[in-house]
């Protein structure tokens, strides 16, 4: 068990290497957005799956990384700046909106990141001056990392992949952190997390704000590799659709978000011939998945092992039921049989 | 002034078709704790029944009563035992999940099925215009103002006054209590559904005409529809009535005095102010919990 897992990894990670060879340009360009994709919603993931706030506004936070990459690119500062300056600001959008929101939970949350979409959105669309409004930002460049172009869609591919595992590793040594532990307190019992001393409100306030940075980096990921953004990539729908693919692939699962993305990015590729009745689809599974699976895609094996272990057990509980009543029958046989002899020694 | 008396004058209308979509939304959250996401496309869909049953040459009226009888079934029954009742187990953010999906669907499912470009649809007022006083106002502004308070002040005198109404207020407030005194949970909760649909129905009729029919006419109805019902207060019902009215009215005013561009942000602001101060809303009672 414990040399499987890391062979699994290790395949998982050389497929991913091999794979772009044998695709056409197309193919490339739509793994490297699925990749941008789980990076964004791992971030969610942070802040929903596994720190329990709800946030419908990780769009607003994946466009300001978009267009932080697209205006400094535009006044001559390298990628490489614009990138963490993305994030960064992100972080801080985070906390600022956070603050005042993360004094409400659940639906008010939502609502609360819902409105700042929208604001985000028409400050994009309206700006003119530095967003370049409805028409958008085009003609991006693409970096170039230690003198590699990366303009070339497979190199772009290795940066998006580099990014992934990065961004994954960095997530999965917060979440076994201390930090992460309390973030799933939070989440699991609130009350009882503060009465052991977590501070909830900078604990929920940090998610949310990583969550955010994280979906900066995807966004000036994202600009780069679609080299034109214009306001309708960060629509509030578009945070809807991010949210739903972190509640498809299961909340608080690591790899969440890899199934999550695969089944909003590449999945709709596949289901081309549906063309307009896909979102149809797609809202229906939606609710039938939340009916059948409502802990998402990746709970199906734990789900299928609870069924085991209660099958097994009541089977367990069956035929001790049954020894039981073997052995009260042989005890009252026992008995009927002694009470014979008494009688019999009497007579 | 007249300029703000008129400004005033045209935001009420749309306030009040706000209100009507956020009563609704109010009376579903009171009575089965559902959020509802698609509250929306819950207007937009019976705007393409209604033009649907005038092509078939029914006459308007007739079309509107088939409608609401209509939604009735779909949007309430339909809605409340295939979505509601089997996630209502779960909690509260699996249903609004499943709402969101449900809204999607019917958005796509409209698009997809019947058409994707915006239709006009006939208006239940003529369009006259009166001078007073130095104010022009638009019958219909006046005519939508006056059918949706009409509808919700209706909609309030029943679940105040009716016997019925009063079973429902007590289902909202205590569901073990309330059928412990005989009273019909399931029944009233899906007479909140039918009431629910059926005002849908009636915001429909009013919001389409300047509106037009189109697929994606609820997406920002059920935004303005949700932040009303949070700002007036989620757990009373006059809440939802002052939200609409107030997001409605600043709406018109900072799209006149500041910018239009920025029209659709401000109930967001008012939204996060109210939350800051005062987060049950302006109307609302404090609920004991923390965190």
């Amino acid at each position: 068990m414990k040399l499987r897992t890391p062979l699994i990894w290790l395949f998982c990670l050389s497929a991913l290497l091999v794979v772009p060879f044998y695709l056409k340009t197309y193919g490339v360009h739509l793994l490297t957005t699925w990749l941008i994709f789980i990076i964004a919603t791992m971030g969610l993931n942070l802040t929903t799956g596994y720190a329990g706030q709800k946030s419908l506004g990780q769009a607003a936070f994946f466009g300001i990384g978009a267009y932080t990459v697209a205006i400094f690119l535009k006044l001559g500062i390298s990628f490489w700046i614009g990138l963490p300056t993305g994030a960064l600001l992100c972080f801080l959008a985070g906390v600022l909106l956070g603050f005042p929101a993360l004094r409400v939970q659940t639906i008010y949350l939502a609502f609360a990141t819902l409105g700042f979409n929208t604001a985000v959105w028409l400050v994009m669309r309206n700006e003119e001056w530095l967003t370049g409004g409805t028409f958008g930002m085009n003609n991006i460049a693409r970096p170039s990392l230690f003198g590699f172009s990366l303009d070339n869609n497979r190199n772009f591919y290795f940066l998006a992949l580099s990014a992934t595992v990065i961004m994954a590793l960095l997530l999965k040594g917060l979440i076994h952190s201390p930090w992460g532990k309390s973030f799933t307190a939070l989440r699991d019992n609130p009350i009882r997390a503060e009465s052991l001393g977590i501070n909830t409100r900078s604990y929920t306030l940090m998610s949310f704000a990583i969550g955010a940075a994280y979906a900066g980096i995807a966004g000036g990921l994202y600009a780069s590799l679609v080299q034109f953004i214009d306001p309708s990539l960060f629509t509030v729908g578009a945070s809807i659709m991010m949210y739903l693919m972190v509640v498809v692939g299961g909340p608080g699962y690591f790899l969440g978000p890899v199934l999550g993305s695969a089944v909003g990015i590449v999945l709709p590729e596949w289901l081309r011939f549906a063309q307009a009745w896909y979102l149809l689809i797609f809202g229906v599974a939606v609710i039938l998945l939340m009916i059948w699976l409502p802990d998402g895609l990746l709970s199906i094996p734990e789900r299928i092992r609870a069924r085991k272990a209660a099958r097994l057990a009541s089977l367990a509980r069956s035929t001790q039921a049954n020894q039981n009543i073997a052995l009260m029958e042989r005890e009252t046989l026992s008995k009927a049989a002694q009470l014979n002899e008494a009688s019999q020694v009497k007579s | 002034m007249s300029d703000f008396l008129q400004l005033l004058l045209s935001g009420l209308a749309t306030g009040s078709i706000y209100a009507l979509a956020a009563l609704g939304f109010t009376l579903l959250w009171q009575a089965s704790g559902t959020i509802n996401f698609a509250q929306g496309e819950f207007v937009m869909l019976p705007a393409f029944l209604m033009i649907i049953f005038m092509q078939m040459d029914i006459s308007f009226f007739a079309s509107f009563i088939i409608t609401c009888a209509a939604s009735v079934v779909l949007l309430g029954w339909l809605f409340k035992r295939g979505l509601v009742d089997p996630l209502f187990k779960h909690g509260m953010m699996p249903i609004v999940v499943a709402t969101i999906g449900l809204s999607i669907a019917m958005r796509n499912g409209v698009r997809a099925g019947y058409s994707a470009q915006p239709l006009s649809f006939p208006s239940l007022f003529t369009n006259n215009v009166y001078h007073f006083a130095g104010i022009s106002v638009s019958s219909s502004d006046i005519g939508t103002f006056l059918m949706a308070m009409v509808l919700v002040l209706l909609t309030q005198t029943f679940i105040t006054k009716t016997v019925t109404g009063r079973a429902m207020q007590a289902v909202a407030q205590n569901t073990e209590s309330a059928s412990v005194l005989g009273i019909n949970v399931p029944r009233m909760i899906f007479y909140t559904f039918a009431i629910n649909a059926i005002l849908a129905a009636a915001a429909a009729l009013l919001v389409t005409p300047t509106y037009l029919a189109k697929f994606d006419m609820g997406e920002s109805l059920g935004n303005k529809a949700f932040f009303a019902a949070i700002i007036g207060g989620f757990n009373n019902s006059n809440g939802a009535l002052i939200g609409g009215l107030l997001v409605g009215v600043c709406e018109n005013l900072a799209a006149a005095y500041i910018s239009p561009a920025y029209k659709d942000a401000v109930a967001l602001i008012i939204f996060m102010i109210v939350i800051l101060f005062k987060p049950q809303g302006l109307l609302g009672r404090k609920e004991e919990r923390k965190v």
